[in-house]
């Protein structure tokens, strides 16, 4: 059946689908011309990724039809939807590491000469495409050799190598520095510009505004607006993702900074495979202050993070807690001398899923609450829980309720909890800390930061998110390829092309001279 | 001692090492198909010993049909292994607890038909094998071009390229439309089939079936192919040592050097043990091997 | 808890059909052989004292098995460890002062015995902390290296002249029997029982319980929370440990020398009974009493079916248990998932991809 001209690219029409107790999608349906570039929009848990996972036929829909160029797809598939020329670019990347740019581009498709793999002609038409639409890429390249923003390109490639004319980006920007994100924008309006349709998932209202021909927004598993993007402002995408005004930015008063709490001189620290992550940072946080740090996934933050807790050795340098060196102290001590950690992966290192919400809250701490003959004091350990999921509205209020079937908002408000309670915690470090988690959560979570600052305690930020970076920080300094290349104050923090400037410093683009050691020098000019 | 020493330097010796190397070697290579598709096999021994049994008994029922032996050996080892792939590909149960009961069992089975067919309980009656023929034996020769087969379709067929990916990153797989879980049922069948040749190989050298004769040469081949870096040909080179260090210690069993048998009998088990610690932090598995897979 | 009884339940129908089939495959009839298992089981005093004493070092090898299970580990050399457990436990005994009170000389032995097997087991997890090797393979290597060491140190020096076991234990280093009917079980099925009910409490009530299963579930969220590495040797070490307890039965309470083959068997029927059990000291105590029951049976069978149907069946329940054990908890992934999140990690036992972590 060919399908006409003018047919929507792409339709779902009351898609619903629940999974277990949760509604993820309620009679959704959403229309997609041909040669727009459409955005879903909605905060971490609105349904939107569910919703693309049904259309590309990785998820069965519980009810409902899907229609693609015109024609009702009864049984869909992946292979269906690649069939039909619909292809999916995901948010973690669906590449095989240890595989070329061209076999990974092929797999699934793969052209054959004799029985053998014919990969010479398909690196060819690789190379083509790869001009045609700016991508740049090398088909003899190994996955694990590239950068970030090479690989989201190669995914890109796959699914054009396809014969697809319609593209759905989960999250795409979220692990792109915005010049990066420039770049990919331009690529996306080529793709238009050749007749083909995008779809854009995401939560990110600049880029929707700046990419956007329509705007679908979801919340709760409903779809609650539809915009066209002409003169949309953000303020009306964000009232109708959450359901009210939210407050985008913070009042905080001025940071009264005190003594250096965590002094780092000259790290260096060697990361996966044998490549050095951190290569020279020296960074001083000080009580009373929140110290950012900006820079992409890659570029030695988690490698920076796990040598200050202690999860990885360092080659050279040292850390200190007030003063005294733990470089090379286990993980527990360090605690014990004031230090915090909300790790950037919650699944990964800061939680047991089948823990209850009580163990979770003790684990890093069950030494304190271990009584004689190495017994823990369950009955402690259960009052320490109540007090928590008070004070912080952990949800579901129940200490024994095991943790894999909490939600990630409440998942990272009971990490949050657990480190802000610390006895005698000075130096609070936090990566990520708002990742996968709702707005409400995210409020809460940036409200007790800013709280505990207040009382004293010296926080290091590591973000993504460079709008939580301006808001929450009192300095910021960028990371680039495993160094400090730039920090700013709170009035350079404040300037309306910041963003800008930040972003270009996490390309390395930057030439002004700010960089250099992060530390006593600011912290004078800071103290009256 | 002297007499040991020059008799490492003869044909003899190097043929007897390239017999005892095969078992392993196919074993090995058997191993790698199946782990780099992500499942890892630690059922390799009780493959070799089922296999072992099918082609005695295939061997003496036909009265020396090394045809039929070998049908019903590697018949018995693809059988082996499909019900270990039911277990861990389709139920998903642990792939480690899976293949240590995949061997209690062929421990268990093949004395349990010994008994039933044959009333004995530690050997077969015995056969017609290959009687010492190596080089004029066309086995041998197939089993030297398995190797080369084995490499070119892991590393240049649609299907050697389907298993590697579904080893490292089975989702990315998934979502380009392959079946993650029919490519690792056909990569741990053909590993139970290149074990089971080797299998068949380690009986038919002999002239019957003894009761747990695999000896743990199954977990030997694991650690060949950790030591080969889960490369066909590489997994191949490093059974070599460990045939090498077999055909030494009967050599050194024969020649009566004044090592007790039973601390010689260690050698091969010590060695391995050592392998591991050197060579394990070196290679790099798939990625995913081990983990069941599921589309949600 | 009413899965777990369902898990257990179904698995050992599994086994019973599998055991139908292989009996009537044999041209028995599998009624007439499971009769005769029940009646020489549970159907005299001296047969359910038996089960009893093959019981007892099944009890402590399911427990070493799972207490290495539950810090993600894979004991696979019980078989070893108990060996050379009872080997030492023996010589321990033989050498001992007859003067020395009888409960301090039993003690001795038998912790001489968990010594040997902590060695052991320890020296997996050692080789695993330091290399990254995997416990499976060396573990089992360690078997087949043990079991010829010992036959080789009894052949060379401690086996008395023309037989294959050590001299007899002094008087002061035996266990009483339970005085079933001139069955062969003793007061060490006691020592048994007090180990499960000490290992409970280890893991529900005490810090470091808590951290080893936190590793057991999710070592770098355990390593974040400042647990050491050096965990994986200690669990190995409580493992192999429990596994050299099992002198206590078979040469303290029983044969009063070390014989070789003895006790044989057990280790890897550990698995089953762990598996069985779920884990749990409790639901192995019951497990393996089953098992007990199965192993005593097929020797009483032993004129109409080949004992090593038992075998077969200890794998067909390990397999069954793992499949339906797997299946359930995708079910339960599915269910209860509150968000549909990123795909959680595995939390299961853990297997080795996990550990070839190579940083």
């Amino acid at each position: 059946m060919p399908a006409t001209g003018d047919q929507p690219a792409l339709e779902l029409r009351n898609i619903s689908k629940t999974y277990g107790a949760v509604a993820a999608n309620r009679q959704v349906s959403l229309k997609v011309e041909r040669r727009s570039v459409h955005a879903l929009v909605g905060e971490n848990g609105a349904g939107k990724s569910t919703l693309m996972k049904i259309a590309y036929g990785d998820a069965r829909a519980d009810a409902g039809e899907i229609w693609i160029k015109g024609e009702r797809i009864a049984r869909h598939s992946v292979s269906q939807s690649i069939a039909r020329g619909v292809g999916m670019v995901h948010q973690h990347f669906m590449l095989v590491g240890t595989l070329t740019v061209v076999e990974n581009v092929v797999l699934g498709q793969e052209p054959r000469r004799s029985g053998l793999l014919d990969l010479k002609r398909a690196a060819l038409e690789i190379r083509t495409l790869s001009q045609k639409f700016g991508l740049d890429i090398d088909p003899d390249a190994r996955i694990e050799d590239l950068s970030v923003g090479q690989q989201q390109r190669v995914e890109i490639v796959k699914v054009l190598w396809r014969g697809c004319d319609v593209v759905i980006l989960d999250e795409p920007t979220a692990v792109l520095t915005p010049a990066e994100v420039r770049d990919l924008f331009a690529v996306l309006r080529g793709l238009v510009k050749d007749g083909m349709t995008v779809v854009l998932i995401t939560h990110k209202l600049d880029e929707v505004l700046a990419l956007a021909t329509r705007v679908t927004v979801m919340r709760r598993g409903e779809r609650v607006a539809e915009y066209d993007a002409q003169g949309l402002t953000a303020e009306t995408i964000v009232h109708a993702m959450v359901g009210r005004p939210v407050q985008q930015h913070f009042d905080k008063k001025a940071a009264s900074v005190g003594e250096p709490r965590l002094e780092i001189r000259e790290l260096h620290v060697t990361g996966a495979r044998g490549i050095p992550a951190v290569r020279g940072v020296d960074l001083v946080v000080h009580a009373g202050e929140i110290l950012g740090i900006a820079g992409v996934e890659g570029n030695g933050q988690t490698e920076l993070v796990e040598a200050i807790v202690g999860l990885r050795g360092v080659d050279r340098g040292t850390v200190s807690i007030g003063g005294k060196p733990i470089t090379s102290e286990p993980v527990a001590h360090r605690y014990r001398a004031g230090l915090g950690h909300v790790p950037e992966d919650r699944h990964d290192r800061a939680l047991i899923l089948d823990y209850s919400i009580q163990d979770n809250l003790i684990l890093g701490q069950q030494r304190d609450f271990t009584g004689s003959f190495g017994v823990l004091d369950r009955g402690r350990v259960r009052q320490n829980a109540e007090r928590l999921i008070r004070e912080f509205d952990i949800r579901p209020p129940d200490p024994s309720h095991l943790v894999k079937s909490m939600s990630g908002g409440n998942q990272q408000k009971l990490v949050v909890a657990r480190e802000l309670s610390r006895r005698s915690l000075s130096v609070l470090i936090c990566a990520q800390p708002t990742r996968g988690v709702d707005i409400g959560a995210i409020e809460a979570i940036h409200r007790r930061m800013i709280e505990a600052r207040d009382r004293g305690l010296a926080v290091l930020l590591l973000s993504a998110e460079l709008s939580e970076l301006r808001s929450l920080s009192d300095r910021l300094a960028v990371l680039y390829k495993g160094q400090i290349v730039a920090t700013l104050d709170r009035q350079e923090l404040a300037a309306d092309d910041v963003l800008d400037r930040i972003g270009a410093m996490m390309t390395g683009a930057w030439t002004g001279s700010t960089g250099g050691a992060v530390g006593s020098d600011v912290a004078k000019e800071a103290r009256p | 001692m002297a007499e040991f020493l020059v008799s490492l330097l003869s044909l003899t010796f190097l043929s007897q090492v390239l017999r005892i190397t095969m078992p392993f070697a196919l074993a090995a290579m058997g191993g790698v198909v199946s782990e780099r598709s992500g499942v890892i096999n630690i059922a390799l021994e009780g493959i070799l010993l089922m296999s072992a049994f099918g082609a005695a008994v295939g061997a003496y029922d036909s009265d020396g049909s090394m045809f039929v032996a070998l049908l019903y050996g590697i018949g018995a080892g693809v059988a082996t292994a499909a019900l270990y792939a039911l277990a861990v590909v389709t139920f998903q149960a642990d792939q480690i607890v899976s293949g240590v009961a995949i061997n209690m069992l062929a421990y268990g089975v093949t004395p349990f038909l010994l008994k039933t067919f044959y009333n004995s309980s530690s050997n077969s009656p015995k056969f017609q094998g290959f009687g010492g023929k190596l080089f004029s034996n066309p086995v041998f020769w197939l089993a030297l071009a398995l190797v080369f087969i084995v490499h070119v379709v892991v590393t240049r067929t649609r299907w050697g390229l389907r298993v590697r990916a579904v080893g490292d990153n089975p989702n990315a797989a998934h979502t380009l439309g392959v079946s993650v879980n029919a490519i690792r049922w056909q990569a741990v069948l053909t590993s139970g089939a290149l074990a089971g040749l080797g299998g068949c190989w380690l009986v038919l050298s002999g002239s019957s079936f003894g009761a747990e004769m695999s000896a743990g040469r199954g977990y030997i081949a694991l650690a060949a192919v950790i030591m080969g870096s889960w490369r066909p040909v590489w997994a191949c080179a490093a059974s070599l040592l460990f045939g090498f260090a077999e055909a030494v210690v009967n050599n050194l069993q024969t020649y009566a050097i004044g090592i007790p048998n039973e601390i010689t009998q260690t050698f091969q088990y010590v060695l391995t043990m050592v392998i591991l610690a050197g060579f394990i932090g070196r290679s790099r598995a798939p990625a995913d091997l081990g983990k069941p897979f599921s589309a949600n | 808890m009413k899965r777990e009884a369902l898990t257990i339940a179904f698995a050992m129908a599994v086994a019973v059909l599998a055991g139908s089939l292989l009996i009537w495959f044999t041209g028995k009839s599998p009624l007439e052989v499971y009769g005769l298992l029940l009646e020489k089981t549970w159907g005299s005093s001296y047969g359910i004292g038996q089960v009893l004493f093959k019981t007892t070092p099944l009890i402590l090898t399911g427990l070493a098995v799972s207490v290495a299970f539950k810090v993600g580990l894979f004991n696979i050399g019980a078989e070893g460890q108990l060996a050379a457990g009872s080997f030492v436990t023996a010589l321990c005994g033989a050498a001992l002062p007859a003067s020395l009170p009888g409960p301090i000389a039993v003690a001795l032995c038998v912790l001489a015995g968990m010594l040997a097997g902590a060695g052991l087991a320890g020296l997996a997890g050692v080789l695993k902390t330091r290399y990254g090797a995997h416990e499976v393979i060396n573990t089992i290597m360690l078997n087949f290296i043990v079991s010829a060491m010992l036959l080789w140190a009894g052949n060379a020096h401690f086996f008395v002249k023309y037989t294959t076991h050590t001299q007899t234990v002094s008087d002061n280093a035996t266990l009483r029997d339970l005085g079933i009917k001139g069955s062969a079980a003793n007061t060490s099925l006691l020592l048994a029982i007090g180990l499960a009910v000490a290992v409970a409490y280890f893991f529900s009530r005490t810090r470091r319980g808590f951290e080893w299963r936190a590793v057991g579930l999710n070592p770098r969220a355990a390593q974040n929370g400042g647990v050491l590495a050096g965990v994986v040797i200690g669990a190995m070490a409580v493992s192999g440990a429990l596994a050299g307890a099992v002198g206590a039965n078979s040469v303290l309470g029983y044969k009063h020398y070390y014989e070789q083959g003895i006790g044989s068997g057990a280790g890897f029927m550990g698995i089953a009974v762990a598996l069985l059990g779920r884990n749990h000291p409790a639901g192995i105590v019951v497990a393996a009493l089953l098992m007990g029951t199965l192993s005593h049976g097929g020797l009483g069978v032993a004129e109409l079916v080949p004992k090593e149907l038992v075998q077969i069946l200890q794998a067909v329940i390990i397999l069954t248990v793992a499949g339906t054990a797997a299946y359930r908890g995708r079910a339960v992934k599915k269910g209860k998932s509150a968000v549909p999140m990123k795909p959680l990690p595995d939390t299961g036992a853990q297997s080795s991809a996990a550990e070839r972590e190579h940083g």
